[in-house]
């Protein structure tokens, strides 16, 4: 590390350890000792599975962050919410019409939205949580998917939920009911998939299949690329 | 969060960056390319492997990491367990909880099979998720999966097995309209047109994507149908010995339950590994864009059960790993903002590789630079050299880069660079196992009901995997396996269940003197230390 010299001090569930200033609070805790098995996914800010809770000593605000992607700093106090119990529903997604019916149906809970935007002050991928909820009330399914995109699934706004929805799986419902029912299919993606299923390719493809690693290779060479 | 001699040679890079934008830097012919790799690409480094001595594939180099868990024992006491307390008696077993076991075990739920989904971590904790960049599939009119074939062929070396890569492109436009209708929220225009770019290798715009979180919004779709169809998944339980039968069919695996630590025994008709890849072996003892589990699991068992392997000599080093900030050195930063129109610059600010010769190559040139013309940038770890996002936004518009990279934008804001406006510090990472074990175009491996898909397969990539192909090759053979394993359950009938190839495996290593460590390892071991 660059500053590899200095220490700090942070307390995991209460229980201090040095550690190198600089680091991540993954990094941290493996120098410090643990081997994760839950609370450790991807190490690079997409999987969620390391949502992490901590103060620090001259705030009374509780912080959150992803250990993978949040720097250590002295005095830290910290743990990991590594699995937060969540009601999910069930549902066809074929058989559904993209409407506010099916949000409430499956969700109703989301009309107890109390507004305290809790949600969005915890997300560590600093979504506007509350946002898509609030679209999410209205029916408005379009806007709820493209608010909640970039979700990582880590459950720290169902964590602190005042009237426990569980955010981030209505997100979710509201994708798959946007790209399946709403979004405009591609007619070049239909109209191929009908060409291959017709063998359109599959001479040229045999042929290809069959040639000389020269021959291929003389092709490959002089292939034109697209600009 | 950059250092002031940081800042002050992004000043040559802006300097330059006018005349660069209407530069077009030369692609490298083939002998070029040949002479590069062979000259800088780990590859080829003599010291970076051995001959494994025991199992199918002895006397075969690959690099020491591998070949180190390739010799090493059985975590089981194989004549203490007993095969016949069976806990999951199952038609398929799928291991791995990634893209491509997902995918699996879904068209295999689809015919009617009853499934179980054994995962080492939680459902969906995979590469799939971190893929960023896109799915290939050749679905413009200009496109054809003959031109798919030929990209592919040439990235791999012409290497690739033919009839795997015939079915990767003539699946792709398959796979991407099952994922469309599942309700992945692709990028598209208002007219449903999906959007596409180009990819290293690629001669036709064929790069299918989300956003710059592809792979995510794969996995957590699939994730979510498999969920609403309610296929058993068993979390924190990696499978750690394939079981096979008095007939040498694969019959089975024995899980291990990582928090209880108890073992448990699945008997499946057939079984399907999608283990994923080798990431944290950190083989060259590089750092890797890997998530945590990809420690060569499936490999490892396949081995022992009698598959052969092929082209695990073939490592892919992703060319632009984050070099700096320190924190996040090693993780990816997508081929998309090459793909978007950056550029690669030295600490002079010239170009020194056309940004979309494939993977190997790219690598290899950066090496090039830092090692032997010293052009590189130093780093707390070594060396980097810019990667020139800004383009993008004088390229396509202010605002760019958050809209159509909002992960890597984020991933850099969160250590203070904003990369919209300053270039990025990027080095070769290790990224991907080109190789693998040995199917064929039904996902079979040489063990009778034993199948596999994506990065623990081998044969499709050839010895060089394109971007784009892996999110592909998870989907096109993970259905494939699901699908075939799924109707070979119907006719399969089990005789007795037995560890017999495991003992025998072990007697192996024992007349070599090996088996001193134990494997698979399950997860990498960082403690006391800072991880790469």
């Amino acid at each position: 590390m660059a500053a590899e010299n200095k220490m700090v001090s942070i307390y995991i569930m209460g229980k201090q350890y040095e550690v190198p200033y600089g680091v991540t609070i993954m990094k941290a805790m493996e120098y410090a000792g643990y081997r994760f098995i839950r609370g450790c996914g991807c190490r690079g800010g997409f999987c969620g599975a390391c949502g992490t809770v901590y103060r620090k000593p001259d705030s009374f605000r509780l912080k959150v962050g992803l250990a993978c992607a949040t720097m250590v700093e002295d005095g830290m106090h910290l743990t990991q919410i590594p699995f937060y119990p969540a009601n999910r529903a069930s549902y066809k997604l074929e058989e559904l019409s993209p409407s506010l019916g099916t949000l409430l149906q499956h969700y109703p809970e989301v009309t107890r939205c109390l507004g305290c935007n809790q949600c969005t002050r915890i997300c560590p991928q600093e979504l506007s949580v509350m946002d898509y909820i609030a679209a999410a009330q209205r029916g408005d399914i379009e806007k709820t998917a493209h608010q909640s995109f970039d979700c990582i699934m880590c459950g720290l706004c169902a964590s602190r939920c005042p009237a426990e929805i569980v955010q981030y799986n209505v997100g979710i419902l509201a994708r798959r009911l946007y790209g399946r029912h709403i979004a405009p299919r591609a007619a070049h993606l239909a109209e191929r998939v009908g060409e291959i299923k017709a063998g359109k390719f599959n001479d040229e493809l045999s042929r290809l299949m069959q040639m000389s690693k020269e021959e291929l290779q003389r092709r490959y060479e002089a292939r034109d690329i697209e600009q | 969060m950059y250092t002031a001699e940081m800042l002050s040679l992004i000043e040559t890079v802006e300097r330059t960056r006018e005349k660069r934008l209407k530069e077009a830097f030369p692609r490298l012919s083939a002998a070029e390319k040949t002479n590069i790799l062979q000259s800088y690409h780990p590859d080829h480094m003599k010291d970076s492997m051995r001959p494994v001595k025991v199992g199918p594939n002895a006397g075969e180099k690959m690099p020491h990491e591998l070949v180190d868990v390739l010799e090493s024992r059985s975590m089981i006491d194989v004549d203490g367990l007993a095969l016949e307390n069976i806990d999951y008696d199952v038609d398929v077993l799928v291991i791995g909880g990634g893209g491509a076991g997902t995918a699996a075990a879904l068209l295999a739920a689809e015919r009617g099979a009853t499934v179980l989904l054994a995962t080492k971590l939680r459902h969906g904790d995979a590469n799939t998720m971190m893929a960023e960049g896109g799915i290939q599939a050749a679905t413009k009119e200009n496109d054809s999966p003959a031109i798919h074939y030929l990209d592919t062929m040439g990235g791999g070396g012409f290497q690739n097995i033919p009839q795997l890569v015939n079915a990767l492109v003539q699946d792709a436009p398959i796979c991407i309209q099952w994922l469309e209708r599942l309700g992945c929220m692709f990028s598209k225009d208002p007219d449903g047109t999906l959007n596409t770019i180009h990819g290293g290798g690629t001669s036709r715009k064929r790069m299918h994507f989300a956003h710059d979180y592809t792979g995510a919004e794969i996995m957590r779709t699939l994730r979510d149908e498999a969920r609403n169809r309610g296929i058993k998944v068993v979390e924190f339980s990696p499978a750690v010995e394939l079981i096979k039968d008095d007939q040498g069919q694969c019959a089975g695996a024995v899980l291990y339950n990582l928090e209880t630590e108890q073992y448990l025994i699945v008997r499946a008709k057939t079984v399907i590994i999608a283990t994923g890849g080798s990431g944290r072996l950190h083989i060259n003892d590089s750092p890797t864009t890997n998530h945590y589990g990809a420690t060569a699991d499936g490999l490892v068992m396949a081995y022992r059960a009698g598959a052969k392997l092929i082209y695990l000599d073939a490592t892919q080093f992703h060319p632009t790993g984050v070099a700096f900030p320190e924190q996040i050195v090693g993780q990816l930063v997508t081929e998309k903002v090459r793909g978007l129109g950056a550029q690669l610059v030295n600490i002079d600010g010239e170009q020194f590789i056309y940004p979309l010769e494939t993977r190997d190559v790219v690598s290899s040139a950066i090496f090039r630079e830092c090692r032997e013309r010293q052009k590189g940038i130093p780093v707390p770890s070594g060396y980097g050299v810019w990667l020139d996002s800004p383009m993008i936004e004088m390229l396509h518009g202010k605002g760019t880069i958050e809209k159509e990279l909002p992960a890597m934008f984020r991933q850099f804001m969160r250590f203070g660079i904003n990369m919209a406006e300053k270039p990025i510090l990027v080095y070769p990472t290790l990224h991907y196992q080109n190789g693998g074990i040995l199917i064929n175009e039904d996902a079979e491996s040489e063990i009778p009901n034993l199948y596999v898909a994506g990065e623990a397969s081998g044969g499709v990539h050839g010895r060089n995997r394109l971007m784009g192909n892996s999110l592909l090759d998870i989907i096109v053979f993970g259905r494939r396996a699901g699908k075939n394993a799924a109707e070979k359950a119907k006719t399969v009938k089990l005789g007795k269940l037995t560890l017999e190839h495991t003992k025998s495996f072990n007697k192996e290593l024992e007349q070599q003197g090996l088996g001193q460590r134990v494997a698979p390892i399950l997860l990498p071991d960082y403690r006391g230390k800072i991880s790469k």
